[in-house]
């Protein structure tokens, strides 16, 4: 396959960044898109030019490290993929292809394609935890009944994996999707109702301080979501957040 | 507590609040109107009442005006707040992937919604109360007899209103079509009742501005 790319390029983060062209030649259809990147970065090594810097981690779909916006799509065009599981057999040959960063007033630009996306760490921090007694008699997780279908969403909601996906696809970037499912994955199980409320009203006032936008449920963070976390999570931290406004 | 209506999802329940509340406000105007189709009399009658009854004048309606600023007002100072969250926008962005046209773009059709309402309140709302408050007539009656259906089939005359009435609510039903999910999605609705409600208002956001439409045209084509 031959392609061009059209890619965000920015020095640095006071940068203004500007779109540049490249072309990339005899792509492999069972590449993945992280791969092609590595090819394209491997010419403009060659000639001397400073490569396209991105992230990425594991590059099996699970660390929520890869991002980048693709044809106008959080992690392009296929469903329930990150970026380093897309492959190129999703487009075709003669292909222009878009790439470029995540995009948020919260999530800046470090450069190229790498975005600062600890605002997500500081909303964790902010109540996304259990405070287990850790004296020597914590009782086994297992010890403790869970009514299964709350499990099977307490564990839907857990495979989030913070990429901000969800953030770089709402026409608001709202952080919503990533935090309902942060506030969810503890509300439905006994070991996180104790701080719930503490929990969701820190990591919903850490989420607005960090300039995310409102929630206007168009859905797209569902869709775009790698791993499928669904509304009722957002649905769910509204009702969590409204009960714990009124308590505390 | 205190903080609440300064948060994202505070903001987000009183803005479905308003707009559950004007839902069930247009499902009451609904009504009333369509009385005017089958009976010119009844449409006198239940007018007269609601515009000199002193609960809705003085309680129901202060409450609906401030629904109305109060749903626009955040409407827009949320748009606001969710551009200045995206500073530098995408070169490409391919929203219709992802989600519907109605969602993206509720700030154009409220927008519309409010010129509609602009013309509608200098229509019918501004004329009642310089009528009633103003002038002191409360009597209802015109040349006498009741002057409220008289008034609304003259006011659907002209071409040009009922068109544009017709293109208001054409927008009103693509606000309406997400509109109704997301008030409901806002205020934490998550049972076994929510699919159920979708369709509901999916069902609603198309008959009522429909019929709003067949009112207009009727009154039009049987003046």
């Amino acid at each position: 396959m031959n392609l061009t790319l059209k890619i965000w390029r920015q020095k640095n983060a006071s940068d203004k960044g500007k779109m540049v062209d490249y072309k990339v030649n005899d792509i492999s259809p069972d590449m993945s898109f992280l791969e092609m990147l590595d090819v394209l970065n491997e010419q403009l090594v060659y000639k001397g030019e400073s490569p396209v810097a991105f992230d990425h981690d594991c590059r099996e779909g699970i660390c929520g490290m890869c991002s980048l916006y693709i044809n106008g799509e959080a992690h392009g065009p296929d469903r329930g993929v990150t970026t380093c599981q897309l492959h190129m057999r999703m487009f075709k040959d003669g292909d222009t292809i878009t790439i470029e960063p995540f995009r948020a007033t919260a999530f800046p630009v470090i450069k190229d394609l790498v975005v600062d996306r600890t605002a997500f760490d500081r909303i964790q921090h902010a109540g996304g935890f259990v405070s287990v007694n850790t004296s020597g008699n914590t009782i086994d997780a297992n010890a403790i009944p869970v009514n299964k279908h709350d499990a099977d969403d307490a564990f839907s909601a857990a495979t989030c994996i913070g990429c901000g996906a969800c953030v770089a696809t709402c026409k608001n970037s709202s952080a919503m999707l990533f935090v309902g499912a942060k506030v969810s994955q503890y509300a439905l199980l006994p070991q996180g109702k104790v701080e719930a409320t503490d929990r969701v009203l820190n990591m919903v006032k850490q989420m607005d301080e960090e300039g995310f936008g409102n929630c206007t449920n168009t859905g797209a963070c569902e869709v775009e979501c790698p791993k499928g976390i669904s509304l009722e999570n957002i649905a769910r931290m509204n009702t969590e957040y409204l009960k714990a406004s009124l308590k505390g | 507590m205190s903080g609440i209506l300064n948060s994202s999802i505070g903001r987000k329940f009183a803005m479905a609040l308003s707009a559950l509340f004007l839902m069930i406000f247009i499902l009451q105007h609904f009504v009333i109107n369509l009385l005017s189709v089958f009976s010119p009399d009844a449409f006198n009658e239940v007018s007269h009442f609601m515009g000199t009854f002193w609960a809705v004048q003085y309680l129901m309606q202060p409450i609906l005006i401030f629904g109305v600023i109060f749903h626009f007002v955040m409407g827009f100072i949320l748009e606001i707040k969710n551009k200045k969250a995206r500073n530098i926008a995408y070169v490409k962005n391919n929203g219709a992937a992802n989600s519907t046209w109605m969602s993206r773009n509720m700030i154009w059709s409220g927008g519309f919604i409010l010129a509609f309402l602009i013309l509608h309140f200098i229509d019918f709302w501004f004329p009642e109360m310089n009528t009633k408050y103003v002038l002191g007539d409360m009597s209802g009656m015109h040349n006498g007899e009741y002057r409220y259906f008289h008034e609304l089939q003259e006011k659907f005359v002209p071409l040009w209103r009922v068109a544009f009435y017709c293109v208001g609510f054409v927008f009103l039903a693509l606000h309406l079509l997400h509109g109704f999910g997301s008030a409901f999605q806002s205020v934490g609705a998550n049972n076994k009742y929510t699919k159920g409600l979708k369709g509901f208002g999916k069902a609603f956001a198309i008959i009522i501005p429909l019929g709003f439409i067949f009112i207009a045209l009727f009154h039009h084509f049987n003046h």
